[in-house]
């Protein structure tokens, strides 16, 4: 059963085509590291994907109900001038969350933060800023997640932090599509692939054992370069 | 209370509770109008009655002025770390976060306002106390209709470099309609006139143009949002 569908996505910015005819699809319970160098368009179909673009041409089609996608991109998403908690709180109520302080209370546990959860964002380390983002999007637990590069620039202790709740949304049935250039920490949890070259998907299939032992070996066997 | 109005209470309470803590449009925004009410006091030298002639169209110019500044935040301030891309993924409906928005700006701009009606009544002695009901009216009518034109614009130009140009540009010619009736209407009542007949005609044209604008911007705005 699919939870996300693209077909034959194109994104144009100008005259430069980001997308070119890309076509994705994601099983449910699934995570597909979508892969590809810098330019390649992993951003761009991850923000049509959450609806943040339209597509020039093509078809985006998500499986979810009403309030079930997560989003965490480059920016971390959060106010810097409220609290850990007023941010949870004002993204509980956007994100239609039943009770939107016990999830806020939750999910600053569960990221470390409980101890500041009355301090502005602002004043936060940038590990701990990286970890109330990570803390807004799994507020909701959405039915999937969509990542883009997740791994960049965080701290240890957010790496982990981050890994423990897309395996715990993972074995919850959660669908996860995350852009990455860090193969090693996608790998540990990614089951499928996609390869993103100039645009197009160049490759696309369960992850196998040679991706994990070797990260160049994608981009040699199904990359332009290879 | 509908998800969607939820939302937009929501939205509107986080604008006002960061604008609060930082103060960075409303501080700038009265600052502005205080100085222009000033200024323009001692650059013309008006007997009573002409200062009663143009209070209608002094009045505003400062708060039209005013208000660009409250309302070029509206969007602009949930670029940094990306909030508007959380805003827009999320569930929300994209006219309840405008929604929001505007009325957040519509509360900043209506304090100004309080805050620089008596000083202009002050500095250009102006009774405007006289006829305090039916200028509320006209202003709460005037305000709503630069704040949902401006948040929308606000929207449309939030990815622009020059947005602080680009705004008033835009916003101005659009409210050509509504500030020809705040005037006229502000006028009538500083100089003692009641809101009836040929007065009460400027009512009517802030209510319609509140209504389509209104009505035109939550319709536009999941298209301006999601490009």
């Amino acid at each position: 059963m699919l939870a996300v569908e693209a077909d034959r996505i194109w994104k144009y910015f100008g005259d430069y085509p980001a997308l070119r005819g890309a076509s994705l699809e994601v099983e449910k319970g699934s995570c597909l590291a979508l892969l590809g160098r810098n330019g390649a368009g992993k951003t761009t179909m991850l923000r049509i994907l959450a609806n943040l673009s339209r597509p020039t041409k093509g078809e985006i089609k998500t499986h979810v109900g009403k309030g079930g996608i997560g989003y965490l991109g480059h920016g971390i998403g959060v106010y810097d001038d409220l609290s850990a908690m007023e941010n949870l709180l004002l993204f509980g109520e956007l994100m239609g969350v039943t009770d939107p302080k016990q999830a806020a209370v939750e999910a600053l546990e569960r990221v470390g933060l409980t101890r500041v959860k009355d301090g502005l964002a602002r004043e936060f380390s940038r590990g701990m800023r990286q970890r109330l983002a990570v803390a807004r999007a799994f507020l909701h637990r959405p039915e999937i997640l969509l990542l883009d590069e997740p791994f960049t620039s965080l701290d240890d202790r957010a790496i982990a932090v981050l890994q423990s709740l897309l395996k715990d949304a993972l074995n919850s049935g959660a669908t996860i599509v995350m852009s990455t250039h860090q193969i090693r920490e996608a790998m540990e949890l990614a089951t499928h692939v996609a390869l993103l070259e100039r645009g197009k998907i160049a490759h696309t299939g369960p992850q196998t054992p040679e991706m994990l032992l070797d990260p160049g070996w994608l981009y040699r066997t199904y990359g332009e370069a290879g | 209370m509908p998800h969607g109005l939820a939302t937009a209470f929501a939205i509107a309470r986080k604008d006002l509770r960061t604008e609060l803590r930082t103060k960075e449009s409303i501080n700038a925004s009265a600052s502005f109008a205080l100085v222009i009410l000033v200024l323009f006091s001692f650059a013309f030298n008006l007997e009573r009655d002409e200062f009663y002639a143009i209070s209608g169209g002094l009045l505003w110019l400062v708060y039209s002025f005013a208000g660009a500044l409250i309302v070029n935040r509206s969007f602009s301030r949930e670029l940094p770390n990306d909030c508007l891309d959380v805003l827009v993924a999320s569930p929300a409906p994209g006219w309840a976060i405008f929604l929001g928005k505007a009325m957040a700006a519509f509360v900043l701009l209506t304090i100004v306002e309080a805050i620089s009606l008596p000083i202009f009544g002050l500095f250009y002695n102006i009774h405007w106390m006289d006829s305090a009901g039916p200028l509320v009216i006209i202003i709460l009518l005037a305000t709503w209709g630069i704040t949902i034109v401006g948040a929308a614009f606000s929207a449309v130009i939030v990815n622009v470099r020059l947005r602080e140009l680009m705004l008033p540009v835009l916003l101005y010619p659009i409210l050509i309609p509504l500030l020809i009736a705040a005037m006229g209407s502000t006028t009538a009542l500083l100089s003692g006139e009641p809101l009836t007949g040929d007065n009460f005609s400027y009512v009517r044209q802030l209510i319609g143009f509140d209504a389509m604008y209104t009505a035109l911007a939550l319709y536009m705005i999941e298209f301006i949002l999601v490009m």
